[in-house]
């Protein structure tokens, strides 16, 4: 009898097997054969392992117990040769593997390009040595050993590797100012502050690449001569801040982090702190101010951090993103990464999908991709089949771009020239029912509860362009509003002093350009066309009601009165016109008006 | 029996106050300790009362006034106690997008209180917050650190219910 010393249980349930279950364990066999080992492994039938449907066609390898899903025929090589020849599980399609993965980032459509992301699901965070498998350390050990400062420098300024933040400002000058600044101790700060609403994309490379991000700093603070950096994270993230001290731990624990690092006679040290919950702190100085213990508020640039950053020391700031850039276009070479990209850009940028498009979640692509590229062939277009409207980039400071920079390719350059800002890279996706007045406010909102109230034009001009846009929502705005708004608009964005302020204007400045017409329907006909501003609509109940109650047992006010089986009415003196009927009815018998 | 007029503060609590002290001395030596402490103060004692900030004035040698200045400024930080479990809406813009102010207007029908406000029993306080980082999951609720994703008006409830029963069960 022959001595296996692996053996394949194959999933034979009939969705298994639609899904091409019998292919890929003919393919399996070839495989074993081509690697010469199909005689010390057997292959069973077995009639069900996992969910077929989500997890089929799967399989299950013992000894080991590995629990293979979602398996193509494409994929049986490499699983051959990583588990049976190198004796390691292949990641991708391992079921204890995949609940690292999850719908925040999912497998790669065709037209991205991961960098930034290649790793996340595929490595265990927690774990260094998953990091260091996939080629991690590497550029760091290059650096340290085959590089000088100025060397360093000089590549990431030929790579042209702009700051991922939101400015765009080129990594290696920033790295040079700070290398030549006089003074000393000099500061490397990771900006993971992360505020814009609507972007998580730093929080998943904290949480499922951390590394990454630690040997871009360790690598920018040899090129900087900086001995001690700071991540500064945002209080909203615990699971990312937990992480992140992991690795740091174990990093120190490897002799990347520390002491003597690799050996040689560099020493860089690196501390988590967390902010408290307020957006400006994202800015470069008030983040500083925040890490000395202080108010988050703002201050005059220049100087700048680069001269007089950290307890007025020279500070090298850059974001989550920028700093993983940069272990990558070490290892893989300048002319690798300036392949990527457009002419001004280069590399891959990550942007966080959210809002009405059909595929949520994290994408990456090369700068120079089209919004439409981005929004219908990756994102999958707009959820419901519903029309598209508008996809409002960069944040609260950012703008709304309407159908016709829908050809826009994506970069720095263009997304400023159209009117709105690259930001951190949130893409919140609106449809058709969306209110471009109501989003203009929403932002204006936002902005104002966010100011800190340092300087007049900021703190007083966001309320008032605020209660102007109120005013316009609830049905009462007048014709002057518009200029009013203008000018206001103008005003805030010359005379702030930061860069919340002198951006809080670019969503009503954004929506006046583009949607001027739902301003008008809003302030002459009291109309708010998408159906959205609570004062200009109302809810009713058509004939299509079939009496099932569902509306009036979901209304949060008791509006709704009906007999089952009977047709629904809807006192409009309770009705606070929130649109849940509207929503829950499965009859389609509830309309706005 | 007598009662105190005075509530009891953590500072003044034999069971909190080594937590407290605890917490100044291992940051007190930190460069921007500060905020340190404050953050670890916030999330194992539950809030900051005057008491306590001037205490942490005092024992990291810094003005109270300072100290005031930050936990004003910064949202996380909060100055009175909260219910014993917070239900946080996103208001980010993915959820707004969403119809974050459905379920909202959803949690004022069920508990009875607006955002801000904390019930009578102490039990639950409901919060708006800014942008989880949950977006492509919007709306999303957060349950006492527990991020609930794609929630509609049915699925609250039932997250209500899950706080109370758990409750009841403990
Ligand atoms: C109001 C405001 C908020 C900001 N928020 C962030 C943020 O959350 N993350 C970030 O990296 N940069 C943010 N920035 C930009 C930073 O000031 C700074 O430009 C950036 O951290 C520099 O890093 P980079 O060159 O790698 O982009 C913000 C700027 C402003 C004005
Ligand atoms: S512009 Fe606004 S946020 Fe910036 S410093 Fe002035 S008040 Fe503060
Ligand atoms: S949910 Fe629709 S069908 Fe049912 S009672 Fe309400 S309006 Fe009528
Ligand atoms: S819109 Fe809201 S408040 Fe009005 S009837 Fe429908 S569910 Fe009730
Ligand atoms: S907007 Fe709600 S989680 Fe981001």
């Amino acid at each position: 009898m022959a001595y296996y010393r692996s053996t394949i249980l194959v999933s034979m349930d009939p969705i298994c097997i639609e899904k091409g279950a019998i292919q890929i364990k003919e393919q399996i066999i070839e495989e074993l054969k081509l690697q010469k080992i199909q005689d010390e492994v057997e292959i069973l039938d077995i009639p069900r392992i996992g969910d077929p449907e989500t997890e089929g066609p799967d399989i299950l390898v013992y000894p080991e117990g590995s629990h293979y899903i979602a398996l193509t025929t494409e994929s049986v090589r490499p699983l051959v040769v990583e588990h049976f020849i190198k004796g390691r599980e292949l990641k991708q399609y391992s079921a204890r593997m995949r609940d690292l993965m999850d719908e925040e980032v999912r497998e790669p459509k065709e037209k991205e390009v991961r960098v930034i992301l290649e790793n996340i699901g595929k490595i265990d965070p927690r774990n260094i040595e998953d990091y260091i498998a996939v080629d991690g350390y590497q550029a760091l050990a290059k650096v340290l050993t085959e590089m000088t400062p100025q060397e360093v420098i000089q590549t990431i300024l030929d790579s042209k590797l702009r700051g991922r933040g939101g400015a765009g400002f080129p990594a290696g000058l920033k790295w040079k100012f700070a290398h030549q600044a006089p003074g000393s101790p000099k500061y490397m700060v990771c900006n993971a502050d992360e505020g814009d609403p609507g972007a998580f994309m730093n929080r998943k490379v904290l949480e499922g690449d951390p590394h990454s991000v630690i040997e871009g700093m360790v690598i920018g603070a040899y090129a900087v001569g900086s001995n001690q950096g700071y991540v500064y994270c945002r209080a909203e993230y615990p699971i990312a801040v937990s992480t992140l001290n992991i690795a740091i731990k174990q990093a120190k624990e490897y002799g990347l982090l520390g002491k003597n690092i690799m050996g040689t006679d560099f020493t860089f040290d690196l501390e988590v702190r967390m902010g408290a919950g307020a957006f400006v702190c994202g800015e470069e100085t008030a983040l500083i101010a925040s890490i000395e213990g202080s108010r988050g508020e703002p201050r005059v640039r220049p100087p700048f951090p680069a001269t007089k950053g950290l307890w007025g020391k020279p500070t090298n700031i850059n974001n989550v993103e920028t700093y993983a850039n940069v272990p990558k276009i070490i290892h893989r070479g300048l002319d690798w990464y300036t392949s990527l990209g457009s002419e001004k850009s280069k590399g891959t940028k990550t942007f966080a999908l959210a809002g009405d498009v059909s595929h949520t979640g994290l994408i990456e692509v090369p700068f120079g991709m089209t919004l439409r590229e981005i929004i219908f062939d990756i994102g999958g277009g707009i959820k419901g089949g519903k029309g598209y409207k508008a996809v409002q980039t960069g944040g609260p400071m950012g703008g709304c771009l309407p159908t016709k920079y829908l050809d826009l390719a994506v970069d720095y350059e263009t997304l400023g020239a159209a009117g709105s800002i690259m930001g951190s890279g949130g893409m919140v996706v609106m449809d058709e029912d969306t209110c471009m007045v109501d989003i203009a406010r929403f932002f204006m909102e936002f902005t104002q509860e966010e100011s800190c109230g340092k300087c007049v034009p900021c703190r007083v001009g966001t309320r008032r362009i605020l209660e102007i846009l109120e005013r316009i929502c609830a049905g009462e705005g007048i014709p002057e509003d518009i200029p009013m708004l203008r000018s206001l608009c103008d005003e805030i964005k010359q005379d702030s002093l930061c860069g919340l302020g002198q951006g809080a204007p670019n969503p009503v400045v954004s929506t006046l350009t583009h949607f001027l017409d739902e301003y008008e329907a809003h302030i002459y006909e009291k109309r708010c066309p998408a159906k959205v501003c609570r004062n200009l609509i109302s809810y009713h109940i058509t004939d299509n009601c079939t009496g099932c109650t569902v509306c009036a047992r979901n209304c949060p006010v008791s509006a709704i009165t009906g007999e089952r089986k009977l047709l629904h009415v809807i006192d409009q003196d309770v009705c606070i016109r929130c649109g849940i009927c509207y929503q829950v009815c499965n009859f389609d018998a509830v309309e706005v008006n | 029996m007598t009662s105190t007029t005075q509530p009891t503060d953590p500072l003044y609590n034999p069971k909190m106050r080594p937590i407290i002290d605890k917490i100044i001395e291992d940051s007190i030596d930190l460069d921007g300790g500060l905020m340190v402490v404050l953050n670890n103060l916030q999330s194992k004692i539950g809030y900051l009362s005057a008491p306590m900030q001037e205490y942490v004035a005092e024992a990291l040698s810094i003005p109270v006034s300072k100290v005031h200045g930050v936990v004003s400024f910064y949202s996380f930080f909060t100055t009175v106690p909260r219910g014993k479990h917070v239900i946080k809406f996103c208001i980010g813009t993915a959820c707004y997008v969403g119809g974050i102010n459905q379920l909202i207007d959803k949690a004022k029908q069920v508990i009875g209180i607006e955002p801000g406000q904390t019930t009578s029993d102490g039990m639950i306080t409901l919060e708006i917050c800014r942008c989880v980082g949950a977006c492509s999951q919007a709306p999303v609720v957060v349950v006492d650190e527990v991020i609930n994703g794609r929630v509609k008006s049915s699925k609250f409830e039932k997250i209500v219910q899950n706080v109370l029963k758990e409750e009841a069960a403990a």
